[in-house]
Protein backbone atom coordinates (compact mmCIF):
# COMPACT_ATOMS: atom_id res chain seq x y z
CA UNK A 1 0.00 0.00 0.00
CA UNK A 2 1.32 3.58 -0.92
CA UNK A 3 1.57 6.19 1.88
CA UNK A 4 0.44 10.12 0.99
CA UNK A 5 4.37 10.66 1.14
CA UNK A 6 5.11 8.05 -1.96
CA UNK A 7 1.68 9.73 -4.28
CA UNK A 8 3.62 13.01 -3.30
CA UNK A 9 6.83 12.10 -4.64
CA UNK A 10 5.44 10.69 -8.16
CA UNK A 11 3.18 13.80 -8.52
CA UNK A 12 6.06 16.21 -8.14
CA UNK A 13 7.54 13.72 -10.35
CA UNK A 14 5.22 13.96 -13.34
CA UNK A 15 4.82 18.02 -12.83
CA UNK A 16 8.25 18.54 -13.41
CA UNK A 17 8.54 16.30 -16.06
CA UNK A 18 5.82 17.80 -17.93
CA UNK A 19 6.60 21.21 -16.97
CA UNK A 20 10.59 20.82 -18.34
CA UNK A 21 8.42 19.90 -21.69
CA UNK A 22 6.32 22.94 -21.53
CA UNK A 23 9.38 25.07 -20.79
CA UNK A 24 11.32 24.22 -23.35
CA UNK A 25 8.16 23.93 -26.03
CA UNK A 26 7.44 27.58 -25.07
CA UNK A 27 11.44 28.92 -25.10
CA UNK A 28 11.19 27.31 -28.61
CA UNK A 29 14.31 25.07 -27.25
CA UNK A 30 12.00 21.71 -28.23
CA UNK A 31 14.56 20.75 -30.80
CA UNK A 32 17.90 21.95 -29.46
CA UNK A 33 17.33 19.52 -26.46
CA UNK A 34 15.64 16.87 -28.54
CA UNK A 35 16.83 13.53 -26.70
CA UNK A 36 15.79 15.43 -23.29
CA UNK A 37 11.88 16.13 -24.43
CA UNK A 38 11.52 12.66 -25.64
CA UNK A 39 12.85 11.50 -21.79
CA UNK A 40 10.75 13.55 -20.47
CA UNK A 41 7.80 12.79 -22.65
CA UNK A 42 8.27 9.03 -21.33
CA UNK A 43 9.14 9.58 -18.34
CA UNK A 44 5.70 11.36 -17.62
CA UNK A 45 4.07 8.40 -19.71
CA UNK A 46 5.42 5.82 -17.54
CA UNK A 47 4.52 7.36 -14.09
CA UNK A 48 0.83 7.43 -15.19
CA UNK A 49 1.07 4.04 -16.59
CA UNK A 50 2.85 2.77 -13.49
CA UNK A 51 0.08 4.60 -11.98
CA UNK A 52 -2.53 2.98 -13.67
CA UNK A 53 -1.10 -0.42 -13.05
CA UNK A 54 -0.75 0.51 -9.52
CA UNK A 55 -4.12 1.05 -8.93
CA UNK A 56 -5.84 -2.13 -11.46
CA UNK A 57 -3.15 -4.86 -9.91
CA UNK A 58 -1.79 -3.35 -6.53
CA UNK A 59 2.04 -3.39 -5.55
CA UNK A 60 2.57 -6.76 -4.90
CA UNK A 61 1.41 -8.05 -8.13
CA UNK A 62 3.79 -9.46 -10.99
CA UNK A 63 2.15 -7.01 -13.37
CA UNK A 64 3.52 -3.81 -11.68
CA UNK A 65 6.90 -5.30 -11.12
CA UNK A 66 6.95 -6.36 -14.58
CA UNK A 67 5.84 -2.44 -15.36
CA UNK A 68 8.15 -0.97 -13.27
CA UNK A 69 11.42 -2.20 -13.44
CA UNK A 70 11.02 -2.40 -17.49
CA UNK A 71 10.03 0.54 -18.02
CA UNK A 72 12.74 1.40 -15.59
CA UNK A 73 15.01 -0.21 -17.89
CA UNK A 74 14.24 1.33 -21.15
CA UNK A 75 14.07 5.19 -19.62
CA UNK A 76 17.28 4.19 -18.30
CA UNK A 77 18.37 3.39 -22.07
CA UNK A 78 16.54 6.39 -23.26
CA UNK A 79 18.64 8.45 -20.91
CA UNK A 80 21.83 7.15 -22.93
CA UNK A 81 20.45 8.96 -25.62
CA UNK A 82 20.20 12.53 -23.38
CA UNK A 83 23.81 11.90 -22.87
CA UNK A 84 24.52 11.19 -26.32
CA UNK A 85 22.76 14.74 -27.39
CA UNK A 86 25.11 16.38 -24.51
CA UNK A 87 28.32 14.69 -25.88
CA UNK A 88 27.21 16.14 -29.11
CA UNK A 89 26.92 19.70 -27.76
CA UNK A 90 30.42 19.63 -26.05
CA UNK A 91 32.03 18.31 -28.88
CA UNK A 92 30.14 20.40 -31.51
CA UNK A 93 32.98 22.83 -32.62
CA UNK A 94 35.72 19.78 -32.60
CA UNK A 95 33.12 18.49 -35.78
CA UNK A 96 32.72 15.03 -34.25
CA UNK A 97 29.00 14.39 -34.71
CA UNK A 98 29.40 11.85 -36.74
CA UNK A 99 31.56 9.79 -34.23
CA UNK A 100 29.34 10.44 -31.16
CA UNK A 101 26.50 9.16 -33.76
CA UNK A 102 28.27 5.64 -34.35
CA UNK A 103 29.31 5.49 -30.56
CA UNK A 104 25.55 6.23 -29.29
CA UNK A 105 24.51 3.01 -32.11
CA UNK A 106 27.74 1.25 -31.09
CA UNK A 107 26.68 1.67 -27.08
CA UNK A 108 22.97 1.01 -27.56
CA UNK A 109 23.76 -2.09 -29.45
CA UNK A 110 26.22 -3.38 -26.46
CA UNK A 111 23.66 -2.95 -23.89
CA UNK A 112 20.95 -4.61 -25.93
CA UNK A 113 24.04 -7.66 -26.07
CA UNK A 114 25.45 -7.26 -22.13
CA UNK A 115 21.20 -7.34 -21.39
CA UNK A 116 20.03 -10.27 -23.73
CA UNK A 117 23.67 -12.09 -22.28
CA UNK A 118 22.06 -11.47 -18.42
CA UNK A 119 18.48 -12.95 -19.18
CA UNK A 120 20.32 -16.14 -20.88
CA UNK A 121 22.15 -16.61 -18.11
CA UNK A 122 19.17 -16.96 -15.55
CA UNK A 123 17.73 -19.85 -14.82
CA UNK A 124 14.46 -19.41 -16.00
CA UNK A 125 13.15 -16.31 -17.91
CA UNK A 126 10.80 -14.67 -15.21
CA UNK A 127 11.37 -11.76 -13.41
CA UNK A 128 13.29 -12.17 -9.84
CA UNK A 129 13.97 -9.92 -7.70
CA UNK A 130 17.94 -10.68 -8.02
CA UNK A 131 17.63 -10.39 -11.77
CA UNK A 132 16.01 -7.02 -11.99
CA UNK A 133 18.31 -5.55 -9.13
CA UNK A 134 20.98 -6.68 -11.13
CA UNK A 135 20.47 -5.42 -14.07
CA UNK A 136 19.43 -1.71 -12.74
CA UNK A 137 22.58 -1.89 -11.30
CA UNK A 138 24.58 -2.41 -14.40
CA UNK A 139 22.18 -0.38 -16.07
CA UNK A 140 22.66 2.72 -13.96
CA UNK A 141 26.52 1.71 -13.80
CA UNK A 142 27.00 2.12 -17.08
CA UNK A 143 25.62 5.82 -17.40
CA UNK A 144 27.38 6.52 -14.16
CA UNK A 145 30.67 5.93 -16.12
CA UNK A 146 29.44 7.37 -19.28
CA UNK A 147 28.28 10.98 -17.30
CA UNK A 148 31.53 11.06 -15.78
CA UNK A 149 33.35 10.65 -18.74
CA UNK A 150 31.55 13.45 -20.51
CA UNK A 151 32.00 15.42 -17.36
CA UNK A 152 35.90 14.70 -17.68
CA UNK A 153 35.44 16.46 -21.71
CA UNK A 154 33.58 19.29 -19.89
CA UNK A 155 36.45 20.20 -17.38
CA UNK A 156 39.22 19.14 -19.99
CA UNK A 157 37.85 21.48 -22.73
CA UNK A 158 36.35 24.06 -20.92
CA UNK A 159 33.37 24.17 -21.25
CA UNK A 160 31.73 27.04 -19.78
CA UNK A 161 27.79 26.62 -20.44
CA UNK A 162 26.12 26.96 -17.11
CA UNK A 163 22.91 25.19 -18.12
CA UNK A 164 25.24 22.21 -19.86
CA UNK A 165 27.01 21.73 -16.69
CA UNK A 166 23.91 22.08 -14.40
CA UNK A 167 22.27 19.06 -16.76
CA UNK A 168 25.72 17.01 -17.24
CA UNK A 169 26.11 17.19 -12.86
CA UNK A 170 22.21 16.37 -12.02
CA UNK A 171 22.12 13.43 -14.75
CA UNK A 172 25.37 12.35 -12.72
CA UNK A 173 23.92 12.51 -9.22
CA UNK A 174 20.78 10.76 -11.01
CA UNK A 175 23.09 7.88 -11.90
CA UNK A 176 25.24 7.77 -9.34
CA UNK A 177 22.94 7.23 -6.27
CA UNK A 178 20.98 5.17 -8.53
CA UNK A 179 23.71 2.85 -8.64
CA UNK A 180 24.91 2.66 -5.39
CA UNK A 181 21.04 2.13 -4.34
CA UNK A 182 20.96 -1.09 -6.41
CA UNK A 183 24.78 -2.49 -5.74
CA UNK A 184 23.75 -1.75 -2.25
CA UNK A 185 20.60 -3.89 -2.30
CA UNK A 186 22.33 -6.63 -4.07
CA UNK A 187 24.93 -6.22 -1.00
CA UNK A 188 22.36 -5.67 1.64
CA UNK A 189 18.79 -6.99 0.60
CA UNK A 190 17.54 -6.54 4.14
CA UNK A 191 18.60 -2.39 3.56
CA UNK A 192 15.68 -2.61 1.29
CA UNK A 193 12.23 -1.77 2.97
CA UNK A 194 13.96 0.41 5.71
CA UNK A 195 15.93 2.89 3.69
CA UNK A 196 16.95 1.49 -0.05
CA UNK A 197 13.49 1.80 -1.00
CA UNK A 198 13.73 5.59 -1.22
CA UNK A 199 16.48 6.21 -3.03
CA UNK A 200 15.21 5.59 -6.69
CA UNK A 201 12.52 7.39 -6.42
CA UNK A 202 13.66 10.65 -5.16
CA UNK A 203 16.63 10.03 -7.16
CA UNK A 204 13.65 9.92 -10.06
CA UNK A 205 12.37 13.30 -8.64
CA UNK A 206 15.22 15.31 -7.84
CA UNK A 207 16.72 14.67 -12.25
CA UNK A 208 13.20 16.37 -13.74
CA UNK A 209 13.05 19.18 -10.57
CA UNK A 210 17.03 20.04 -11.35
CA UNK A 211 16.12 20.49 -14.99
CA UNK A 212 13.52 22.49 -14.87
CA UNK A 213 15.09 24.36 -11.96
CA UNK A 214 17.38 25.20 -15.03
CA UNK A 215 15.79 25.35 -17.62
CA UNK A 216 13.79 28.31 -15.75
CA UNK A 217 16.74 30.23 -13.87
CA UNK A 218 19.59 29.82 -16.01
CA UNK A 219 19.85 31.52 -19.34
CA UNK A 220 21.05 29.94 -22.60
CA UNK A 221 23.98 32.39 -22.68
CA UNK A 222 24.82 32.09 -18.83
CA UNK A 223 28.65 31.01 -18.72
CA UNK A 224 30.42 29.88 -15.89
CA UNK A 225 34.48 28.84 -15.75
CA UNK A 226 34.77 25.39 -15.03
CA UNK A 227 37.81 25.61 -12.47
CA UNK A 228 35.56 27.17 -9.88
CA UNK A 229 33.06 24.26 -10.13
CA UNK A 230 35.13 21.28 -10.89
CA UNK A 231 37.10 19.91 -7.86
CA UNK A 232 40.64 20.48 -6.97
CA UNK A 233 42.06 17.80 -8.65
CA UNK A 234 40.47 17.62 -11.62
CA UNK A 235 40.39 21.62 -12.98
CA UNK A 236 44.46 21.39 -12.28
CA UNK A 237 44.63 19.05 -15.34
CA UNK A 238 42.62 21.73 -17.82
CA UNK A 239 45.34 22.69 -20.29
CA UNK A 240 46.60 25.95 -19.95
CA UNK B 1 32.76 -8.39 -5.61
CA UNK B 2 30.93 -6.47 -8.81
CA UNK B 3 28.65 -4.94 -6.68
CA UNK B 4 31.00 -3.78 -3.73
CA UNK B 5 33.15 -2.28 -6.66
CA UNK B 6 30.63 -0.63 -8.42
CA UNK B 7 28.82 0.45 -5.07
CA UNK B 8 32.40 2.70 -4.29
CA UNK B 9 32.78 3.53 -7.60
CA UNK B 10 29.23 5.44 -7.56
CA UNK B 11 29.64 6.43 -4.50
CA UNK B 12 32.69 8.33 -4.97
CA UNK B 13 31.47 9.70 -8.55
CA UNK B 14 28.21 10.96 -6.38
CA UNK B 15 30.39 13.04 -4.17
CA UNK B 16 31.98 14.45 -6.86
CA UNK B 17 29.01 15.36 -9.16
CA UNK B 18 26.76 16.75 -5.81
CA UNK B 19 30.13 19.15 -5.02
CA UNK B 20 30.47 20.17 -8.09
CA UNK B 21 26.75 20.85 -8.65
CA UNK B 22 26.45 22.81 -5.42
CA UNK B 23 30.00 24.96 -6.24
CA UNK B 24 28.05 26.07 -9.59
CA UNK B 25 25.28 26.60 -7.47
CA UNK B 26 27.46 29.64 -5.41
CA UNK B 27 29.59 30.30 -8.32
CA UNK B 28 26.81 32.47 -10.02
CA UNK B 29 25.95 34.13 -6.81
CA UNK B 30 30.03 35.02 -5.80
CA UNK B 31 29.93 37.65 -8.68
CA UNK B 32 27.44 39.49 -6.47
CA UNK B 33 29.37 41.89 -4.00
CA UNK B 34 27.50 42.44 -0.68
CA UNK B 35 26.17 45.92 -0.26
CA UNK B 36 26.90 48.27 3.05
CA UNK B 37 24.21 47.67 4.20
CA UNK B 38 24.08 43.42 4.68
CA UNK B 39 27.64 44.07 5.85
CA UNK B 40 27.08 46.28 8.50
CA UNK B 41 23.69 44.08 9.61
CA UNK B 42 25.84 40.99 9.35
CA UNK B 43 29.38 42.86 11.23
CA UNK B 44 31.17 41.78 7.84
CA UNK B 45 34.31 43.55 7.16
CA UNK B 46 35.44 43.58 3.13
CA UNK B 47 33.87 41.07 0.85
CA UNK B 48 34.77 37.79 2.88
CA UNK B 49 32.06 36.17 4.89
CA UNK B 50 33.62 34.04 8.16
CA UNK B 51 31.97 30.29 7.52
CA UNK B 52 30.47 30.60 10.89
CA UNK B 53 27.93 33.07 10.17
CA UNK B 54 26.31 30.65 7.64
CA UNK B 55 23.75 29.53 10.35
CA UNK B 56 23.43 33.20 11.75
CA UNK B 57 22.70 34.28 8.16
CA UNK B 58 20.44 31.58 7.55
CA UNK B 59 18.30 33.00 10.34
CA UNK B 60 18.16 36.00 9.02
CA UNK B 61 16.98 35.25 5.50
CA UNK B 62 14.03 33.35 7.34
CA UNK B 63 13.19 36.29 8.47
CA UNK B 64 13.17 38.34 5.16
CA UNK B 65 10.21 38.29 2.63
CA UNK B 66 10.75 35.13 0.16
CA UNK B 67 11.30 36.55 -3.35
CA UNK B 68 10.33 32.75 -3.78
CA UNK B 69 13.17 31.59 -6.56
CA UNK B 70 16.15 31.17 -3.95
CA UNK B 71 14.93 28.57 -1.74
CA UNK B 72 15.77 25.46 -3.74
CA UNK B 73 19.68 26.95 -3.61
CA UNK B 74 19.72 27.88 -0.45
CA UNK B 75 18.76 23.75 0.82
CA UNK B 76 21.31 22.88 -1.77
CA UNK B 77 23.76 24.79 -0.17
CA UNK B 78 22.65 24.28 3.53
CA UNK B 79 23.15 20.61 2.54
CA UNK B 80 26.54 20.98 1.06
CA UNK B 81 27.51 23.18 3.91
CA UNK B 82 26.79 20.67 6.47
CA UNK B 83 28.85 18.12 4.27
CA UNK B 84 31.83 20.11 3.99
CA UNK B 85 31.90 20.53 7.86
CA UNK B 86 31.85 16.60 8.17
CA UNK B 87 34.95 16.89 5.51
CA UNK B 88 36.35 19.18 8.01
CA UNK B 89 35.96 17.21 10.98
CA UNK B 90 36.97 13.93 9.71
CA UNK B 91 40.21 15.36 7.71
CA UNK B 92 41.52 17.86 10.71
CA UNK B 93 43.67 15.35 12.37
CA UNK B 94 44.52 13.35 8.42
CA UNK B 95 44.67 16.29 6.05
CA UNK B 96 45.25 19.44 6.81
CA UNK B 97 44.96 20.41 2.82
CA UNK B 98 41.29 19.57 2.86
CA UNK B 99 40.59 20.79 5.87
CA UNK B 100 41.45 24.51 4.58
CA UNK B 101 39.72 23.84 1.18
CA UNK B 102 36.63 22.74 3.21
CA UNK B 103 36.89 25.72 5.21
CA UNK B 104 36.73 27.99 1.87
CA UNK B 105 33.83 25.97 0.71
CA UNK B 106 31.97 26.60 3.72
CA UNK B 107 32.84 30.18 3.84
CA UNK B 108 32.08 30.46 -0.03
CA UNK B 109 28.20 28.74 1.53
CA UNK B 110 28.18 32.08 3.74
CA UNK B 111 29.07 34.38 1.53
CA UNK B 112 26.02 32.57 -0.84
CA UNK B 113 23.43 33.27 1.91
CA UNK B 114 24.52 36.56 2.63
CA UNK B 115 23.66 37.61 -0.90
CA UNK B 116 20.58 36.18 -0.72
CA UNK B 117 20.14 38.19 2.41
CA UNK B 118 21.03 41.28 0.57
CA UNK B 119 19.05 40.34 -2.62
CA UNK B 120 15.91 39.95 -0.15
CA UNK B 121 16.48 42.85 2.29
CA UNK B 122 16.38 44.73 -1.46
CA UNK B 123 13.01 43.09 -2.29
CA UNK B 124 11.56 44.17 0.94
CA UNK B 125 12.71 47.71 0.45
CA UNK B 126 11.26 47.49 -3.29
CA UNK B 127 7.92 46.45 -1.53
CA UNK B 128 7.61 48.80 1.23
CA UNK B 129 8.51 51.75 -1.51
CA UNK B 130 5.33 50.09 -3.61
CA UNK B 131 3.20 49.97 -0.68
CA UNK B 132 4.06 53.52 0.16
CA UNK B 133 3.66 54.73 -3.31
CA UNK B 134 0.10 53.32 -3.44
CA UNK B 135 -1.35 55.12 -0.73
Amino acid sequence: MLGPFDYAVTLISFLAEAYVVVCLCVSKNYFRYFSLNIYMLAAASATVGQVITLRHFGLTSQVYGYVYYYTDALLTIALFFVIMSFYQQVFHQMGVGRYVRWASIFLLSATALFSYLVVRRMPSHHLTNRFVVEMSQNLYFVGVVLTYLLWGAVVKLRETRTRLIQLVLALGIFFSSNAACYALRNLFPALEPSFLKWVPPLAGTFLPLAWAYTFTKISEDARLETARVALPRMAAHQPS
Amino acid sequence: MIAALICVISVAAFLQFFISYSRSIIAAYRKSELSEQVREVVGIEGQEVNSDQFGRLVQLVRLCPQRGDDRTDLKVVGVYYWMMGVVRSVARQLAPRITSWAERERAGCAYFVAVALDRRIAYSRDLLAQQMSDR
